[in-house]
C-alpha cells in the first residue's frame, strides 16, 4: 500500500518586517509518498525553497515565521515539536542538500569530521564506527581515495565532489526524506549529469522519498515522479510529471514549458512570458499570474481562482480550467 | 561571398602564478591554449563549454580587456593586438560587449540614464543629441523614457540586462561579445532576452560572439559552435551537424549530458569519469584524454590538431585522423 509520508496542509509562511508581511507561502497543501520524488518548480522569489525550510523549521534567525498549517511527518506534526525534538528529526529522519556544497560545508573541519558529527549524534554510534560509516558512505557515493578524503578540507575538493560528500552526509542515517534544493544548479552539465545518476542509484537502493526542489524542467522530467509548480508563493498546478508535459493546464506552467529553448527543435523565436513575477507590495488582488497572462479575462482580475482538481490527481489554480470544466 | 568580420589566429593566455614564497618557484595556468576561428558579418558565432575552459578568457581577449600571450585578432583585417592603445580606443565603438551579472556591471551610483550616456560623452557627441539617442536606446530594448531617471536597483534582472544590452548597443557597434548573457536569469525572463538579442541582430545588423555553458541556449541563438575544453577548441561545426552528429567524444558527452524537458525521453547517457583536470596541470597528449571513454595510445602523448573532417566540421581528436 502506498503511504504518506508527508502531508503538509495550509501552510503559511510569512516575512515579516516593520512595515509589510511578505507571504512567502501562501496557503500551501501537499503530500509525498513513500519512495517517491516530488518536484517543485518555479523561479526565483516562487517560495520553493521557503517551504522546504518551513519543513525543516529552519527559518528560526530569520524574519521568516510559519504562521498557520500544519507539517504531518510520520504521523506527528513537526510544528508541535520542541526544538530539541526538532533536533532528533532533522539530519536523521529528514535530511537536506543544498545548493551551494561550498557554503553548506565548514570551512574548517575536516570531511570526515563533518560526516561523523550526525552519525554519533542519530545513530549512537562510537567513534570508530562512526569513521567507518563515513567512509563506507564516501564510498557509496563514488569518491574515489575516500580514506584521503576524510582527513581533506573541503576546499580541497571540486564542486561536484563536495556536493557527493553533501549527500553522503545527508544519507549517512537512512533519511525517510531527501529534501534537495536546487542540488546541480551550482554544477557542470557533465557533472550535473554524474549527480543526478547517483541521486537515481541511491533512490533505487532505499526506499528514501525525495523532494526535489528546481527551476530545472529537464531535471524534473528525469527525476521526478509527481510535480508542483509554484508562483508567487501559491501551488498553481500539481500533476504526475508525464501528465504535466503532456497536457499542462496553467498557462504558467504552459508559458515555462514553451519559454525553454530545446535541443535539435530550431525554433526561430522562443515563447516567452511577458513582464516580470510581481514584487511582494504590487501582489495583483485576482490571480496573482493574471498581469502576464495571454488568456486573461475579467474574472482574473477581481477573483482569485482556487486550487480545484481537473482530472484525478491532476489540479490547477486557474479560472480557464474552470471555464472548460463547466461547458 | 560573405565577408569575415573577426578573425582569431593562435591566441593563447597563459596566466602565470607565483608559488611558494622563498623559492620563487612560478606555475603557468593555459587558460586559452592557442585557439582559431573566424565569425562572418551578421552570424552568430556561439562558444560553449564548462567552467574554466577559457570561453569567457577568449572574449575578453577579443575585446582587449586582457592582453593575449600570444596570437592575433583581426577586426575587419587589422590586427588589433599590434594597435596603440590610442587606436583601439576608437575602433572599441566597433565591438561591444554584454556581461553575465546584471547586477554587478551596472554602476549602482548611476541613474540609468547617466549609464547610457556615458558612451556618446566618450565618443564626443553633440550634446543635444545625446539626449534623443537615450530615448531611442530605451526604446530598442523595450523599456520606456520613465526609466531613465532610476537606478539599477530598481530594475529586475530581466531589466537590468536590457540597461547593459542599451549600453553595448549605443554607439552603433558590428560585433557584440555576449559573455554568458542570460545565465543569471530565470527561464521565463530569459527567453524574452534571447528573443530581444535575435530582434536587434536583424535591426542593426549585428553579429554576435555567444559564449554560454548552457548548449540548448547557445544552440538557439548561434549559426555555428565551438566547443571548448580546457582552453582548446575541441570542436567546431554548424549547428544542425553539430547537433544531429557530433564527433568529438566530449561534445557527444556534452549533449547526452543536457536534462531533457521531456518525461518520455529516455536517452542514452555518457556519463563522464571524474572532474575537469587543472588548467594548471593539463594532460600531456589530448586535454581529454584522461575523461575521454574512447581514449587511444596516442591520445596520450600527441595533441590533435583541429581539423576540417567533413566540409565546415572542424574537429580536433585522433579518432578522426586517417
Amino acid at each position: 500500500m502506498v503511504s504518506k509520508l508527508l502531508e503538509v496542509t495550509d501552510l503559511e509562511t510569512h516575512f515579516i518586517s516593520d512595515d509589510a508581511t511578505v507571504k512567502a507561502v501562501d496557503n500551501v497543501s501537499f503530500y509525498i509518498n513513500n519512495a517517491e520524488t516530488l518536484g517543485i518548480v518555479g523561479e526565483s522569489g516562487c517560495g520553493k525553497s521557503v517551504t522546504s525550510l518551513s519543513i525543516m523549521r529552519l527559518l528560526k534567525n530569520t524574519p521568516g515565521k510559519i504562521v498557520g498549517g500544519e507539517i504531518t511527518f510520520l504521523d506527528q506534526n513537526l510544528l508541535n515539536l520542541s526544538e530539541k525534538e526538532m533536533r532528533a528529526v532533522r539530519g536523521n529522519q529528514i535530511a537536506m542538500i543544498f545548493q551551494e556544497p561550498m557554503t553548506s560545508l565548514n570551512p574548517v573541519y575536516k570531511i570526515g569530521r563533518q560526516i561523523e558529527e550526525g552519525i554519533r549524534l542519530h545513530l549512537k554510534l562510537d567513534k570508530a564506527a562512526a569513521k567507518a560509516r563515513a567512509l563506507e558512505m564516501l564510498e557509496l557515493v563514488g569518491i574515489p581515495r575516500a580514506k584521503d578524503i576524510l582527513n581533506e578540507y573541503p576546499y580541497q575538493l571540486s564542486g561536484g565532489m563536495r556536493q557527493r560528500v553533501m549527500i553522503a552526509m545527508a544519507m549517512s542515517c537512512v533519511p525517510k526524506l531527501l529534501i534537495a534544493d536546487e542540488p546541480t544548479t551550482a554544477l557542470d552539465v557533465t557533472i550535473q549529469a554524474q549527480i543526478l545518476d547517483l541521486m537515481r542509484d541511491l533512490r533505487k537502493n532505499s526506499d528514501t522519498s525525495i523532494l526535489m526542489i528546481t527551476h530545472d524542467l529537464g531535471v524534473v522530467a528525469e527525476m521526478c515522479d509527481r510535480v508542483i509548480v509554484m508562483y508567487a508563493g501559491q501551488i498553481v498546478e500539481e500533476a504526475s510529471v508525464l501528465e504535466l508535459f503532456e497536457n499542462p493546464q496553467h498557462p504558467y506552467t504552459k508559458g515555462l514549458i514553451n519559454s525553454i529553448p530545446k535541443l535539435g527543435n530550431y525554433t526561430e523565436r522562443l515563447d516567452s512570458i511577458p513582464g516580470n513575477v510581481p514584487t511582494p507590495e504590487n501582489m495583483p488582488t485576482g490571480c496573482r499570474f493574471a498581469p502576464r497572462c495571454s488568456f486573461v479575462m475579467k474574472q482574473c482580475l477581481s477573483e482569485a481562482p482556487m486550487l480545484k482538481g481537473v482530472q484525478e490527481n491532476h489540479s490547477c489554480r486557474c479560472w480557464l480550467s474552470e471555464v472548460e470544466k463547466n461547458d | 561571398m560573405t565577408d569575415i568580420l573577426l578573425e582569431v589566429k593562435n591566441l593563447k593566455k597563459h596566466f602565470v602564478q607565483n608559488k611558494g614564497f622563498l623559492k620563487g618557484k612560478k606555475s603557468v595556468v593555459k587558460a586559452v591554449d592557442g585557439v582559431d576561428f573566424f565569425i562572418y558579418k551578421g552570424e552568430t558565432l556561439g562558444i560553449v563549454g564548462e567552467s574554466g575552459c577559457g570561453k569567457s578568457t577568449t572574449g575578453k581577449m577579443i575585446m582587449q580587456l586582457l592582453e593575449p600571450t600570444e596570437g592575433e585578432v583581426f577586426f575587419e583585417g587589422a590586427n588589433i593586438v599590434e594597435m596603440p592603445p590610442n587606436d583601439i580606443r576608437h575602433l572599441r565603438k566597433e565591438f561591444q560587449m554584454i556581461f553575465q551579472d546584471p547586477y554587478a556591471s551596472l554602476n549602482p551610483g548611476m541613474k540609468v540614464r547617466e549609464i547610457l550616456r556615458e558612451p556618446f560623452i566618450i565618443h564626443g557627441y553633440n550634446k543635444k543629441d545625446i539626449d534623443t539617442k537615450v530615448t531611442e536606446l530605451l526604446k530598442v530594448v523595450g523599456l520606456n523614457i520613465y526609466h531613465a531617471d532610476r537606478y539599477p536597483h530598481e530594475f529586475s534582472g530581466g531589466q537590468r540586462q536590457r540597461i547593459g544590452i542599451a549600453r553595448a548597443l549605443a554607439l552603433n557597434p558590428k560585433l557584440i561579445v555576449a559573455d554568458e548573457p542570460v545565465s543569471a536569469l530565470d527561464v521565463s525572463i530569459q527567453s524574452q532576452i534571447l528573443n530581444l538579442m535575435k530582434d536587434l541582430q536583424k535591426s542593426f545588423n549585428l553579429t554576435y560572439l555567444f559564449i554560454a555553458h548552457d548548449l540548448s541556449v547557445v544552440e538557439h541563438i548561434s549559426d555555428r559552435i565551438a566547443v571548448m575544453y580546457l582552453g582548446n577548441i575541441v570542436e567546431l561545426a554548424d549547428k544542425q551537424s553539430l547537433y544531429k552528429e557530433p564527433l568529438h567524444p566530449y561534445t557527444q558527452a556534452l549533449l547526452s549530458a543536457i536534462p531533457v524537458p521531456n518525461p518520455k525521453v529516455k536517452k542514452e547517457r555518457i556519463i563522464l569519469k571524474g572532474d575537469i583536470p587543472s588548467p594548471a596541470d593539463p594532460p600531456k597528449g589530448c586535454v581529454f584524454h584522461t575523461r575521454c571513454p574512447l581514449v587511444m595510445e596516442s591520445c596520450k602523448t600527441i595533441k590533435p590538431q583541429l581539423k576540417e573532417v567533413e566540409s565546415n566540421h572542424f574537429v580536433a581528436c585522433h579518432l578522426y585522423n586517417k
